[in-house]
């Protein structure tokens, strides 16, 4: 595999969530793509559909009331949306995984950690259960858990967060996808255990070349780990680029708001600029551009959605206000 | 390190390491137990220890009272068999019924929770209404009316119970189940490609199995006076066999004038549920991670 090859393909997702009072959009139309290597940082509030765009992804929307109703998922240049159950049980894991956000949870309380690190790879094709239990301490070697070896006969609860968080990530490499997804994988742990987390994760993926679908609000993370940025607003992807792009010159007014609202360590601020209002509830969105009721910028063409317009190589952005550069 | 354990998750788990430490740091209920253990080596070495043959009949040595020969310790019924050596089999004839049926009911239950609970959908709302129809009716006129179409004997009145008891277990399992499906750790087994049935098997039966243990041995006392009932009833066994129902029943006529014929078995059958009923007390205070604090 080339490290430029495309392994995923995100086409005009939705992901719908049909309720009793009405239909949320929860991912509505949104459009991004993976290269092998590479670390796409999905930021936003709180229910913007970030992690909606994961499970989807994954082929495990809760059902029945959540459902994929358009675009496609193409994974290595196969739709994944047209995949059945167990062909997706076969991507999950050795193709796609995911670490979730609660590392405390994460792991059946029942089984000591070896045995639920062997379990996943046994699914791995043709091994000897030797090699298996050395394999599984080796993947605890890799996310520095020391004396991997006795701590494979650790329950969850003798661990710590952090402990048990590597313990996921081990368990989320351990059939080597090549897609990893974090779904904000450090928010429940400390400052300095979120830094030796993310190294880990880094090195995994210089070691094993996964891409990686970093889901976070925090824009500390995305300029440590990613490669490209998608912010996302309402459903909605407001605007898209390079890291390094995105925090020179943030071009969506709210990217340009959450940037603001960065604490910065070299000037001294008494307050911190907020974003006014609330985000929009899902079930009912205002015409047109979902952020124009908190936008300072607002004007009348507001009241239709933006398409996305380019407007540097590679930074894409819904927002009127660019419609003269196209 | 142990106090910071998320307390949600304790709630309903078993930890097998703790579990054990505690066994045996708890008091254990003495009591019940020696009952118990004695009634399991009755059923298991009747012919060892039963001084008569249970369905020996001796006409001249009829309505015995208790005491009077030390041949017959609990004197003799009507047709001069030995009431403690049909005390004896007869607790064969309750602990092969009774645990049979409640493993049969337990395996049926248990799988139709697990399957009702994680499925969830029309599976669900099938099973569901089907333990509803079964709760809905009492539990002895349930099993006779399944006697009444199987007919009698040891096989047929098994199934009548475990068709009357499989219902409580689903309902529990089913409830245990929605909780630990939407647990992190079942979603991470799903993310990681294990397969439907391996989550059900090793993700959330081994979290379910707590209130399993504790609902059998609180079931046991009910079910041992199902089948008493059903054979005092004459819907159990063949009449004349060694059963405590069957035999209480024989001596319900003349109980004023031969009262032993009654007394002893159904004594047998008040202190074999009181012991499982104070065991399963103990081995649900033991388990609840809520009672744990008070103790």
């Amino acid at each position: 595999m080339t490290p430029s090859e495309t392994i995923l393909r995100v086409e005009d997702l939705q992901t719908h969530f049909f309720t009793r009072s009405g239909v949320v959009k929860a991912v509505d139309g949104i459009s991004f793509e993976l290269r092998q290597g590479e670390t796409l940082g999905i930021v936003g509030e709180s229910g913007s559909g970030k992690s909606m765009t994961a499970w989807s992804i994954l082929g495990l929307v809760p059902k029945p009331a959540g459902r994929i109703v358009g675009g496609r998922i193409l994974y290595q240049g196969e739709n994944l949306l047209d995949k059945n159950d167990s062909e997706m049980q076969q991507i999950r894991g050795s193709g796609i995984c995911m670490v979730m956000q609660d590392p405390l949870t994460s792991l059946n309380p029942v089984f000591n950690i070896g045995n639920q690190i062997l379990e996943c790879l046994r699914m791995n094709p043709g091994r000897s259960a030797t090699s298996l239990r050395d394999q599984a301490a080796n993947l605890l070697s890799m996310v520095r858990i020391p004396a991997a070896e006795t701590r494979l006969a650790a329950f969850p609860h003798q661990m710590s967060g952090g402990m048990r968080q590597r313990v996921v990530g081990a368990i989320a490499v351990s059939r080597s996808p090549n897609l990893l997804i974090a779904d904000e994988p450090t928010t429940s742990l400390d400052a300095t255990i979120q830094l030796q987390y993310l190294g880990m994760l880094k090195e995994i993926q210089a070691q094993t070349g996964a891409a990686i679908i970093f889901i976070t609000h925090d824009f500390g993370i995305v300029a440590r780990m990613c490669d490209r940025v998608a912010v996302m607003y309402a459903g909605k992807i407001v605007e898209q680029a390079d890291v390094m792009q995105l925090f020179d010159n943030p071009a969506h007014p709210y990217t340009e708001a959450l940037l603001q609202s960065v604490p910065d360590l070299d000037t001294n601020v008494d307050l911190l600029p907020s974003i006014e209002g609330q985000p929009p509830s899902m079930d009912d969105l205002p015409e047109g551009c979902s952020f124009a009721p908190r936008c300072p910028y607002v004007f009348d063409k507001c009241s239709e959605y933006p398409p996305e317009f380019s407007i540097e190589d590679g930074q894409v952005v819904r927002c009127w206000r660019y419609h003269d550069t196209n | 390190m142990a106090t910071t354990t998320p307390n949600v998750l304790r709630a309903k788990t078993v930890d097998i390491g703790r579990l054990s430490g505690r066994l045996r740091q708890a008091r254990l209920p003495w009591i019940p137990i020696v009952v118990l253990l004695l009634i399991l080596v009755c059923a298991a070495f009747a012919e060892l220890i039963a001084p008569h043959d249970p369905l020996k009949i001796n006409v001249l040595n009829r309505h015995m009272p208790p005491g009077e020969s030390s041949e017959y310790l609990l004197g003799t019924d009507s047709l001069g068999r030995d009431i403690l050596s049909r005390l004896i089999y007869g607790a064969r004839t309750t602990v092969i019924i009774s645990f049979v049926s409640l493993l049969a009911g337990a395996v049926v239950g248990t799988v139709l929770g697990l399957i009702s609970g994680y499925f969830g959908g029309w599976v669900d709302a099938v099973v569901m209404r089907c333990v509803d129809a079964a709760l809905g009716f009492p539990t002895v006129l349930l099993a006779m009316i399944i006697v009444v179409f199987l007919g009698t004997g040891t096989i047929n009145i098994i199934l009548a119970v475990a068709l009357t008891f499989w219902a409580r277990f689903a309902r529990m399992t089913r409830g245990d189940v929605l909780a630990v499906k939407t647990q992190d750790f079942v979603t991470l087994a799903r993310i990681t490609g294990v397969s439907t049935p391996v989550i059900m098997w090793r993700h959330i039966f081994p979290n379910v199995v707590n209130t399993l243990t504790v609902i059998s041995s609180l079931l046991v006392g009910q079910i041992i006076l199902l089948e008493a009932a059903l054979s005092f009833l004459g819907l159990g066994l063949a009449p004349g066999s060694p059963a405590w129902g069957i035999m209480v029943a024989e001596g319900r006529d003349i109980l004023l004038e031969v009262w032993w014929l009654s007394v002893f078995p159904g004594l047998a059958i008040t202190i074999v549920v009181l012991a499982f009923n104070f065991f399963g007390d103990w081995l649900r205070d033991t388990l609840d991670p809520r009672m744990r604090q008070t103790q």
